[in-house]
């Protein structure tokens, strides 16, 4: 699997107010939340860009509370891939288990301009300016998360678990 | 070996021996925690994964206490679900109405958390029971499905930075300025991924209260968890919060810490936290004169007793400026009643303060007291990020019950030493 979109940059410290205000948390569906994103930074940010963008961020991308709305809203947005410096940790979990690709790029993301073509293959740990030329790579996964994944993501390992543990308990 | 107390609660809750940070390990957990935006979501999750019952009626919380008394009809119908769910898992511990309170601080309170448990949280601030002990940590709904699904999580064992904070504390210096002053120093992301063990002489003399609104801010600062250790405070606490017979459990003093932070509060004056990031904060007296049109006092941070007592402390005999909306939310209903038992709603009511239910409320935006364009709000609560409250041109200022209750007398962002205290 390999994305391919426009970069889209924000700054350091994105909260999770800024990605989904609070008073949008009577629903948690990405086609409400989606067309909301990021509106507490700017409430026609959605508007502004194009499914398959790549959001890239600077430092703690994320940080705030643990409403998985704030990932949900970003998918909904049309984004796949998120690009920071570092993100907040509650963020980081909630992105794994909503299927959000989070890359942890420390410097390198700051090499992204805003419009910047990015190629990303997960598979390969690597993320391609197109548009500046330059390439950098990311570590892979723990192997406990990797597991996780591997059996499709949190939802399903538990089912397995669940099923191996002789049914639904 | 010697370990740091994270370490130490940790090992409690897995079969795999703990050798350091970065490890991940899988955790059997005590407490499971969701309120009433996020319960609806993990719930979804829970069902997703094929699960029928959760893995244990009895530690399974849920508390409807972010929108509510139920603001619109959206949120009333969120409630549905999770009241729902509760009946169809017969789930005891469901809050609801009068007898609902703001989560962290109602689960302390009832003995529902205490020293040594694994906790976690649908909510960011679940790390406030790291105050008595607890490895209490926020995640998301599908993490919290999960163990409700199965009683287990999985978490990376954190560093630990050790904050060491001394000294004696000023008449007017809070927990509250303590922690702002450590954020400030820090930074928001300054304990990303990382667990904040208090100790210092200091804490050893702050009551337990202060300690919870000290741990519940560990998140500002980007931590996993904040940890107290164990001592004689947490215990009598523990004692008259239904959970008698606790044990003393702290870090070892010579296990590996990632950084130690030294703070001593001897000659701090009262802080704030100046818009729009926790982590800008600053001494009220250089703050310059700031009109203020609404202040707050109440959440998870500051809704505790001791917390009224300060504001009441201040408010007594004196009036909130005739500009200023000033509104207290009681965190508990037992809160509340010891407030009424002591007069302090007389005291808050002469003083012209809007008293209200125990809710979330104000602190997240939803309702009870939003800012509109160009106001500026000081505020007990632990954010102030731009909008958090309302307009996205309104102004958050954190800070400790007396200098929030000063702020509504003085019409300005205020210390007590403002009112000649």
């Amino acid at each position: 699997m390999t994305y391919k979109g426009k970069a889209r940059t924000v700054g350091d410290h994105i909260d999770t107010d800024a990605i989904i205000p609070a008073h949008l948390l009577v629903s948690s569906d990405p086609a409400v939340l989606g067309p909301k994103c990021m509106s507490g930074l700017d409430p026609d940010w959605a508007a502004k860009g194009e499914p398959g963008d790549v959001l890239v961020a600077g430092r703690n991308f994320g940080c705030g509370s643990s409403r998985e709305h704030a990932p949900i809203a970003i998918l909904g947005a049309g984004i796949r891939v998120v690009i920071a410096h570092s993100f907040a940790r509650i963020f980081y979990r909630n992105a794994f288990n909503t299927g959000l690709l989070l890359i942890e790029a420390g410097d390198d993301a700051a090499t992204i301009s805003d419009g910047d073509v990015l190629e990303i293959v997960p598979d390969q740990g690597v993320v391609r300016n197109l548009t500046k030329g330059t390439s950098f790579t990311y570590p892979p996964l723990p192997p406990h998360m990797a597991a996780i994944l591997g059996a499709g993501g949190l939802v399903p390992y538990v089912r397995e678990r669940l099923a191996a543990a002789g049914g639904a308990s | 070996m010697a370990h740091t107390l994270a370490q130490k609660l940790l090992q409690r809750h897995t079969d795999e021996a703990i050798t350091g940070p970065g490890q991940i390990v899988q955790c059997r957990v005590d407490v499971v925690l969701a309120n009433d935006i996020t319960a609806p979501l993990a719930i979804d999750a829970f069902k997703a994964m094929g699960a029928k019952r959760v893995f244990d009626r009895e530690k399974i919380v849920l508390v409807m206490d972010h929108f509510v008394p139920q603001k619109d009809l959206a949120s009333a119908n969120q409630v549905l679900v999770s009241r729902a769910f509760a009946e169809e898992q017969a789930i005891p511990r469901y809050y609801e109405g009068g007898i609902s309170g703001v989560e962290h601080a109602l689960l302390p309170e009832a003995g529902l958390v205490g020293p040594g448990d694994l906790v976690v949280g649908a909510d960011s601030h679940t790390c406030t029971y790291g105050g008595v002990g607890a490895f209490a940590t926020g995640m998301g709904s599908t993490d919290i499905g999960a163990a409700m699904a199965l009683g287990e999580t999985w978490l990376k064992v954190p560093g630990s930075i050790r904050v060491q904070v001394e000294g004696t504390l000023p008449k007017w210096l809070r927990a509250k300025d303590i922690m702002l002053l450590l954020i400030g120093r820090l930074g928001v992301d300054g304990a990303r991924y990382q667990a904040l063990e208090f100790a210092g002489d200091a804490v050893d003399r702050l009551p337990v209260e202060g300690r919870l609104t000290i741990a519940n801010m560990a998140i500002e600062a980007g931590a996993k968890v904040g940890l107290f250790p164990v001592d004689r405070l947490t215990q009598e606490y523990c004692a008259s919060h239904d959970r008698p017979g606790v044990e003393g459990l702290r870090g070892d003093d010579d296990a590996e810490y990632v950084q130690t932070v030294r703070l001593d509060v001897t000659d701090q004056e009262p802080v704030v936290a100046c818009p729009h990031i926790p982590s800008n904060v600053k001494p009220v007296s250089e703050v310059g004169t700031l009109p203020v049109q609404q202040v707050i006092i109440g959440s998870c941070t500051n809704g505790r007793i001791s917390d009224m007592r300060d504001a009441a402390e201040i408010l007594a005999g004196r009036k909130v400026d005739r500009k200023v909306r000033c509104i207290v939310l009681p965190a508990t209903p037992a809160v509340w009643k010891q407030c009424l038992r002591e007069g302090l709603m007389e005291t808050f009511t002469d003083a012209g303060c809007i008293v209200g239910p125990c809710t979330c409320g104000p602190c997240l935006g939803g309702h009870m007291g939003i800012l509109g364009d160009g106001e500026r709000a000081v505020a007990t609560t632990n954010r102030n990020f731009k909008g958090r409250m309302g307009s996205l041109a309104s102004e958050i200022y954190l800070a400790s019950p007396v200098v929030a209750a000063a702020s509504a007398v003085a019409g300005r962002v205020a210390a007590p030493a403002d009112l000649g205290l």
